[in-house]
């Protein structure tokens, strides 16, 4: 089974899961993707909380398990970050991807850690390598990289071989761009 | 180096660091405990210090490319990180890869689960005082490195799976090679059960040590044998089916106790069951028959046909200059690994290089919940602990 379109059970789930939020709160979906058999549920940045709490709370819906958290750059476009919570009913074997988007500007979002405590460092790694804040986090620090590294490596406009000095000036790498 | 705000001076507690050099870390992991006596008030795990941005270097690189990235991540489980990533790729490239590819993939990686499972018990038992299954268990690693070098010319950075099909064809003589291990196996699993599991000091060690509440394991997002121990009974092989694996019968190893002892005994069925899957796959595996996908451009071309048509010697060069360009999406693809739930997703923007990609590593996120495990516990239970979750700190700061 290497290979799914999309297929009559992704098909019914991604129905159940939009009627579902809809039915709760029309302003919960923005839009539903469809992509190689995944859903995809685009969510308001002041909704993710309140939706997620409701994904994991319905009885039709049971999505108990967050397994994953990440970020997207996609930079120069904007609003630039895309958010991707990937959820899993364990008793319904379903999943289903979550997304927020946020502008470069004010890259910040509520905390998913009051809803699973599994995201406490899900977002602490978003927050090391894109910089984005997490609103009612308890513990939002730096967990992969140092506390006093300068940027967000792994932001699009972050060079992949890190900030480089110019030749000849002794020093070999230099971890910010100023001076 | 993090530093961190405890709340030293309040009782008679004192902070120590645990690693980044201790030996029971398996790797590079600190941790501040936070103790009064014997006794661990707080501990707070600190990573970062295998950090070798991976995600950041895939972007770098072609989709093929990536695949050497990936067997540096968990170093004990390569050709389950192979596969992850090439399944992301395939499912965005909507490719089908033939039935006996699929076998052998599964074959392989049910070998590195027992590979990985038997590091893990001995590294696990040495940490807690029991030399001698260390020496047992490496021995059958060995056979199971051997197994990997003669299909991949390599014991560990295997590289072996690749997008829409394997490397190489197994080699002359490779059904015998398997076969010798079927029959080796299952009494020294028995073996390292007579040493262990009615041990007392074993049992004292690691029996209602650690426990976790299904509802945390859960709430914590904890996959894998931990997960399984708490009596939840998720497991990708069963609730997602990859690679064929719907189509192969075994058992999954549940228990309800939540310790270090019954993620023991989860571990030792695992690789019962691992033998399992490995003589069905043997049988279903058929000598002669194709290990790629018919994917001209993605595939690279066979080596004779590039000497004598233009068309090959043309997708070659192209392949190997810029890539190929999937359809702009996003993929997100979990598998089983020994850990628990291995992830890939993976964002493509159209061009021949990935715009995103991000692995779920089980390690990270089990390891999140040693705290819990630990807080009230003795100092001794901790490195009973960090032996129970299975961390590989490649994986974890990756």
């Amino acid at each position: 089974m290497g290979f799914q379109i999309v297929t009559e059970s992704s098909r019914q789930n991604t129905n159940v899961v939009a009627g579902c939020l809809r039915s709760w709160n029309p302003k919960a979906v923005v839009d539903v993707l469809e992509f190689r058999g995944e859903t995809t549920i685009v969510v308001p940045r002041e909704l993710l909380r309140a939706t997620a709490e409701r994904c994991r709370e319905d009885a039709k819906l049971q999505y108990n398990f967050l397994t994953d958290a990440t970020c997207v750059d996609r930079y120069p476009a904007e609003p630039r970050f895309e958010l991707n919570y990937h959820l899993v009913a364990i008793p319904r074997r379903e999943k289903v991807r979550l997304r927020v988007w946020l502008g470069g500007n004010d890259p910040v979002v509520d905390s998913l850690v009051l809803v699973w405590p599994g995201a406490n460092w899900l977002e602490r790694e978003i927050f090391d390598l894109f910089g984005i804040r997490f609103t009612g986090h308890p513990d939002l620090r730096r967990i992969l990289l140092p506390d006093d590294w300068e940027g967000h490596p792994l932001r699009r406009d972050y060079p992949v071989e890190g900030y480089r000095d110019v030749p000849n000036t002794g020093e070999l790498f230099r971890k910010s761009s100023t001076p | 180096m993090t530093t961190v705000e405890t709340a030293v001076g309040t009782a008679k507690t004192m902070v120590l660091n645990m690693g980044p050099q201790h030996p029971s870390t398996h790797g590079v992991l600190r941790i501040l405990l936070e103790l009064d006596g014997e006794t661990v008030v707080k501990a707070i795990p600190d990573l970062g210090y295998l950090h070798t941005g991976i995600e950041k270097s895939c972007e770098d690189k072609t989709y093929s490319q990536a695949i050497t990235l990936t067997d540096r991540m968990d170093y004990l489980n390569p050709l389950g990180n192979n596969l992850v990533y090439c399944l992301a790729v395939e499912k965005l490239l909507g490719l089908e890869v033939p039935k006996r590819a699929q076998y052998i993939r599964v074959m392989m990686v049910e070998l590195q689960r027992i590979s990985s499972h038997l590091v893990w018990l001995g590294t696990h038992a040495i940490d807690l005082g029991a030399m001698s299954v260390f020496l047992y268990c490496f021995r059958e690693r060995e056979e199971i490195l051997k197994i990997f070098e003669l299909f991949t010319g390599q014991r560990m950075m295997t590289s072996y799976i690749r997008i829409g099909g394997l490397a190489l064809d197994p080699p002359v003589g490779w059904r015998q090679a398997v076969e010798r291990f079927l029959k080796m196996m299952p009494s020294r699993v028995d073996e390292y059960e007579t040493l262990l599991t009615e041990n007392r000091i074993w049992i004292g060690r690691t029996k209602g040590v650690g426990y976790i509440s299904p509802e945390d394991a859960i709430a914590l997002s904890m996959s894998g044998p931990t997960l399984r121990a708490a009596g939840v009974a998720y497991d990708n092989r069963k609730a997602f089916p990859y690679s064929s694996y719907e189509e192969f019968d075994f058992d999954l190893p549940t228990r309800t106790e939540s310790d270090c002892y019954a993620r023991y005994l989860i571990r030792v069925a695992e690789m019962r069951e691992s033998l399992k899957i490995i003589r069905q796959a043997l049988d279903k595996i058929s000598n002669e028959g194709p290990i790629k996908a018919d994917a001209p451009g993605i595939i690279p071309p066979q080596r004779e046909k590039m000497k004598t048509e233009m068309e090959a010697l043309i997708y070659h060069f192209k392949i190997f200059t810029e890539g190929f360009s999937p359809t702009p999406g996003e993929v997100f693809v979990t598998i089983e690994s020994p850990r628990g739930e291995l992830g890939c997703f993976i964002a493509s923007d159209g061009s021949p290089k990935p715009l995103r990609v991000h692995f779920r590593s089980p390690s990270y996120i089990n390891l999140q919940a040693l705290p819990k495990l630990i807080e009230g516990q003795l100092i001794s239970d901790v490195i009973a602990c960090i032996g129970t979750i299975d961390i590989v700190l490649g994986e974890v700061d990756r």
